[in-house]
């Protein structure tokens, strides 16, 4: 099960060191590992994204790798007992493989599914995805992602024809006049990012962020709009509303490169900022005032991020941004354009390559016959055998163990019993599973629910390539073996396929994965065919599409037209709606959730560094001075924080840089401080996304 | 079910849109007396300016799937019995449910001189898009201009004639503007602030006369005065357009009667908007209007059949280039605390009434940044901040982060200076005690900056400040 390349890649010499990526976040900051001893040392490296920078969870990444809680042996339930006992791989790999076969004889194919998650190679994920649609044959396939990027995902694709987080490199930041993030908190989520927006501040460019909270990004902006939670889409539609009555629009490019444009302005014409104003909380000033920089700048960018996103409404909420930026021309324009900060490390290359429900390798559609008969064709197998479109990851979730609903999944790089929305109910139907099967390297809380828990590799144990927020696609290089006793996860999908007599082979080397990717890949969308490995090391990563491999790459997209039929961008006339749960007397606050610096995802990694755990050691619940006094609640004081579907315990922290009528949480504990016990499981009806973002709560001392 | 809607304006129009987004199985007419498909009245204002073209206030036009949009057609009579509407091409059309969305007309005041069948050409009400047309023609080459009132449209036109580098004057017979929103002291703020836009106003003072011709206007006043110019526009309040429904016998007070379901006394008849009268009130703003589309929205298409319309208290708004001013409630009147704050120099003025922690009324006009918290406030009956100074200051009472220390010196130990990587002042120290003398050998050690660098001049700071005293404390 070695990973054949690894050592050709690896420099050589003696203390052994690898130059690769952060395993977190999609900045994927450059570090160099070096292995003296028994101890690997993080460096930070110069790489165009995080330009020497690391936040602490990236130069503490590797107190993982010898973390006495790693999991070395696989675990199998006792039926006995009920607890989870160490057992060999193949007596582990036989429950697995019996356990599907049992439940495809008894319940059809679709009754095994596959959940996957944004932090997997890009090999992995295309593995995964293969393993899905021919070893198992089963259209329940999607993936953690689905929580992340999709809003923007199909906001893109409806506005450009393409989804591509980042349609720049993403020092452009840097030389953009105005630079309007919403929703986005960097300065916490992504540090090194930041450089670039110091940069951009010492060329004289404006900052201008919307966030319901005075985040560490939004104290840093020359304007900070503060919204109520879940407007943001009336904010956009009242900035265009202005940039029409104040004469910014891009009449030329409007003309040229897009369509619909006389449809979104006649809706806007019913977002006079005075009517948002009272809808919003944002100042009429406020919102003059960022069109107008927006609008006069010589370069302008907008990005929106998760805060924008995971709401019921978060593909209209990013196409009303996406319109700003068309009807100003930005999209296209150097220095300029409309972008999304992806979230996880491969929140880009795992949506590119066959995890989500309706795709096949290249972001390719599942129900495209031309797409399926060319994959098909990649992985040898009937085009009529593959199954069609599964249903979106709350979706699938939601249905496990229910009449008609998956009975088996196999859970790779995921934790949806802390990150899912609505988590007891999802805990629950895991629970109700006959079988279910988690690859992890430490016993998350997902896994600790499963009947096999299988220990795979860490990242600096794996070679492969990831794609970075920016569509660069990256490689990611291993130091030294996994520990005895691990495997890969390529290696566990080649064991379950033959086991399971797939029809196709599963290559265990990540280069023979990649060579097949591209080949899948080519004449995609997303087409990788041009990309090699020794191409990504030579040029610092390579942008996608990347169709020849003696041809260029693309830094950035829509310079001359848009990946649409007509070339040209589509405007999508949307119109605000008001949250899936309205607060009411019995749940008269609004609750919002998010992230803190020292922590990631669901925290399972992350949760067991010391020095992450000390600077995050807990939840908390965010509320502002006003608030607390009215509730009687002090700052450490142990709150309740209740739903319609459950409830939250952690201590209070006051902080007058919320909304008084807003109460915030972070999302990366299990346990009483589970956030996702309160939040609401409405999902945009376009893109599956959740809506984490908020919900109606009632807030009481504990 | 049929459904026929009179009126296409900003009521009608929203109503047809609102009606589409429902699937409901139902056929809508509409019908609109004004050539044009439906516009933003908002905007006009906007287009009196000259800061937008035409195209630019039209609305969303919901024609197809079921919706049939007729313009310039006139409803002459109702019959319900028949349930039919008549129109002046000649048509009938019959109806399930008929809804009144007639809006209203501008009041041309009983003046010698002014025939409102027949206004001279260079006077023109301020109501229309076609109004809009005939201000804007007459205002083609003319120095200056007159309006007629000073309550918030008077004062959007001439603030929108102004903006075109025109003369204006406002004549008002209240001794200050926007009586029924504003108090003496903000009326007379705000009346110091056109003036610095080049609009004058003459003040407690009515009009007798008027005399127009093809060249200009000659306004007469009570105190012997006469004002002449370019044109005039009318901005005397308007009236619901209630004629329909009067002969149809429905109740008419001072607009169709209607109830919580927007229902007139015939339960195949509703009216909304401008023309409807509901608990008592006319509410002549836009946003009333929408929200009675929706209720009636919902209970037409069976979604909601208990959809009640609950008017929402009123905030008024006047935001153009140099005006900025938000009114609700009635702030010089009504129990409780009063808050005020005035720099009239800078043309700022504020007034708050508090009342059991929630906000019942305001003026704020000029440069408030709480003006958004404060309109949320009012509007969600939310209660005020405890330190009610950020009524009036906004977020600058809130959320900006702490100033930094003055001197490292001054810093606690345990204050964090990298963010990023968790690294307090005293872990600084420490380094440095331990013998790291540059930044770059802080920097390395601790991982301070090495984030988003943003702390990398404290850092810089705090190790000059060490070497500092060391060097002071090695010459002593």
């Amino acid at each position: 099960m070695t990973d054949r390349a690894r050592s050709a890649t690896r420099s050589g010499g003696d203390p052994r060191q690898a130059e690769t990526h952060c395993p977190y976040c999609a900045l994927q900051c450059g570090m160099v590992l070096r292995e003296t001893g028994d101890r690997v040392e993080v460096l930070p490296r110069q790489f165009p994204t995080n330009r020497g920078g690391l936040c602490q969870k990236g130069w503490t990444a590797a107190e993982l790798l010898d973390h006495p809680d790693r999991l070395t042996t696989p675990l199998v339930r006792d039926p006995a007992t009920g607890e989870l006992r160490p057992a060999t791989w193949a007596a582990a790999l036989d429950r697995i493989a019996a356990g599907i076969r049992a439940v495809q004889t008894g319940y059809g194919r679709d009754a095994v599914a596959v959940f996957g998650g944004g932090g997997l190679t890009n090999e992995k994920a295309y593995a995964l995805g293969k393993f899905a649609r021919v070893a198992l044959r089963t259209r329940h396939i999607d993936y953690n992602g689905r929580w992340c990027m999709s809003s923007a995902a199909a906001a893109g694709i409806r506005a450009f024809g393409v989804d591509r987080g980042l349609p720049f490199p993403l020092a452009d930041l840097g030389r953009a006049e105005t630079l309007l993030l919403v929703g986005a908190n960097p300065a916490e989520t992504m540090p090194p990012l930041m450089r670039h927006l110091a940069d951009q501040r010492e060329r004289g460019g404006r900052l201008i962020v919307v966030d319901p909270r005075v985040t560490a990004t939004a104290r840093q902006a020359d304007l900070h709009l503060q919204p109520l939670p879940g407007t943001d889409l009336a904010v956009a539609n009242a900035l265009l509303h202005v940039a029409l009555t104040e004469g910014l629009i891009d009449r030329d490019y409007v003309a040229a490169r897009t369509t619909g444009f006389d449809e979104v302005r006649r809706t806007v014409a019913g977002y006079w900022p005075a009517e948002v104003e009272r809808l919003s909380g944002v100042p009429v000033a406020d919102l003059e005032a960022t069109a107008r920089a927006l609008g006069t700048a010589g370069s302008a960018i907008i990005l929106t991020a998760r805060g924008a996103e995971q709401h019921a409404k978060g593909v209209d909420t990013v196409s009303a941004f996406v319109n700003l930026a068309l009807a100003l021309g930005l999209p296209g324009r150097p220095g300029s354009g409309y972008g999304c900060l992806t979230g996880q490390g491969n929140g880009q290359g795992g949506r590119e390559h066959g995890q989500k429900a309706d795709q096949l390798p290249g972001y390719r559609k599942i129900d495209d016959p031309a797409a399926r008969e060319h994959v098909a064709g990649v992985w040898g197998v009937d085009p009529d055998d593959l199954p069609g479109p599964g249903v979106p990851a709350y979706q699938l979730l939601e249905s496990l163990g229910t009449p008609g609903g998956p009975r088996a999944m196999l859970v790779f790089g995921s934790n949806p019993v802390v990150s899912a929305p609505r988590a007891a109910r999802i805990e629950s139907r895991l629970r109700g599973l006959d079988l279910l099967v988690v690859a992890d390297f430490l016993l998350s809380e997902t896994a600790a629910l499963a009947d096999v828990v299988l220990p795979v590799a860490q990242w600096a144990e794996e070679d492969g390539t990831m794609t970075n927020l920016e569509g660069r696609v990256l490689r990611r290089r291993a130091l030294r073996e996994p520990p005895p006793g691990v495997r890969s996860d390529l290696a566990v999908l080649a064991e379950l396929a033959d086991r399971l007599d797939a029809p196709a082979s599963f290559p265990t080397d990540p280069a023979e994965v990649f060579t097949e990717l591209r080949r899948a890949s080519a004449g995609g969308v997303a087409d990788y065919a041009g990309v090699s490995w020794e191409r990504i090391e030579a040029d610092e990563g390579v942008f996608w599409p990347c169709p020849d491999p003696a041809g260029p790459d693309t830094p950035r997209l829509f310079a001359d037209s848009f990946a649409t039929p007509d070339g040209r961008a589509r405007f999508q006339p949307v119109t605000h709606r008001p949250a899936a749960e309205p607060v009411c007397t019995d749940y008269p606050l609004h609750f919002t959730t998010g992230r803190v610096l020292a922590q990631y995802q669901s925290g399972t990694q992350t949760r067991r560094v010391a020095a992450l755990r000390r600077a995050a050691p807990g939840g908390f619940v965010e509320l502002h001075p006003d608030l607390a006094a009215r509730l009687g609640v002090a700052e450490g004081d142990q709150v309740r924080v209740a739903s319609r579907r459950g409830e939250l315990r952690a201590p209070a922290r006051l902080t007058p840089t919320i909304r008084p009528d807003t109460v915030f949480a972070p999302f990366h504990w299990g346990g009483a401080a589970r956030a996702n016990s309160v939040t609401s499981d409405a999902t945009d009806p376009v893109s599956g996304m959740p809506e984490f973002k908020i919900c109606a709560v009632r807030v009481e001392k504990a | 079910m049929n459904v026929v809607i009179v009126g296409y304006g900003m009521a009608g129009s929203r109503l047809a849109a609102e009606l589409h987004a429902r699937d409901g199985d139902l056929k809508v007419v509409v019908l609109g007396a004004e050539p044009h498909r439906a516009y933003n009245r908002i905007m006009l204002s906007t287009l009196l300016a000259g800061k937008v073209a035409e195209p630019d206030v039209e609305l969303a036009e919901v024609a197809g799937q079921g919706v049939d949009v007729r313009t310039g057609v006139q409803v002459t009579t109702i019959d319900r019995d028949a349930r039919v509407v008549h129109t002046d091409d000649g048509d009938r059309i019959p109806y399930d449910h008929l809804v009144l969305a007639t809006g209203s007309r501008a009041i041309v005041p009983p003046l010698p001189g002014l025939d409102p069948a027949d206004l001279p050409e260079r006077v023109v009400p301020f109501r229309t898009l076609d109004d809009c047309r005939r201000i804007l023609a007459a205002a083609e080459g003319a120095r200056s201009a007159l309006v007629l009132g000073g309550g918030l449209l008077g004062l959007e036109a001439a603030r929108g004639l102004a903006a075109r580098g025109l003369d204006v004057g406002v004549v008002h017979p209240v001794p200050y503007l926007m009586e029924r929103q504003l108090d003496p002291t903000g009326a007379a703020v705000l009346a110091g602030t056109l003036a610095g836009l080049g609009v004058t106003t003459h003040l407690a003072v009515a009009a007798t006369r008027v005399a127009a011709d093809a060249d200009g206007v000659r306004l007469d006043l009570a105190d012997g005065r006469s004002l002449s110019a370019d044109l005039l526009v009318i901005s005397c309040g308007v009236r619901p357009d209630t004629a329909l429904a009067a002969a149809a016998g429905l109740a008419v007070e001072r607009g169709v009667v209607v109830d919580d379901q927007l229902r007139t006394g015939d339960p195949r008849i509703s009216a909304i908007g401008d023309c409807a009268q509901h608990d008592g009130t006319l509410t002549g703003l836009v946003a009333p209007a929408w929200a009675q589309a929706r209720v009636l929205a919902q209970a037409l298409t069976g979604e909601d059949p208990a959809a009640r319309y609950r008017p929402r208290p009123v905030v008024t708004r006047l935001k153009a280039a140099g005006i900025d001013l938000a009114a609700m409630g009635d702030p010089a009147d009504g129990p409780g605390e009063e808050l005020t704050f005035a720099d009239p120099a800078r043309g700022t003025y504020a007034r708050l009434r508090i009342h059991e922690e929630r906000l019942t009324a305001a003026i704020l006009l000029g440069d408030n940044p709480s003006v958004g918290q404060v309109v949320q406030l009012f509007d969600r009956g939310a209660p005020v901040p405890a330190d009610r100074r950020a009524l009036l200051l906004g977020r600058a009472l809130g959320g900006t982060a702490a100033a930094p220390a003055e001197s490292p010196a001054l810093m606690p130990d345990a204050a964090t200076v990298c963010q990023c990587n968790d690294v307090r002042k005293g872990a600084l120290v420490a380094c440095w005690r331990a013998g790291a003398r540059t930044v770059d050998e802080v920097v390395a050690t601790t991982r301070a900056a090495t984030g988003c660098g943003g702390c990398r001049e404290a850092v810089a700071g705090i190790v000059d400040w060490l070497s500092e005293a060391d060097s002071v404390g090695a010459t002593r």
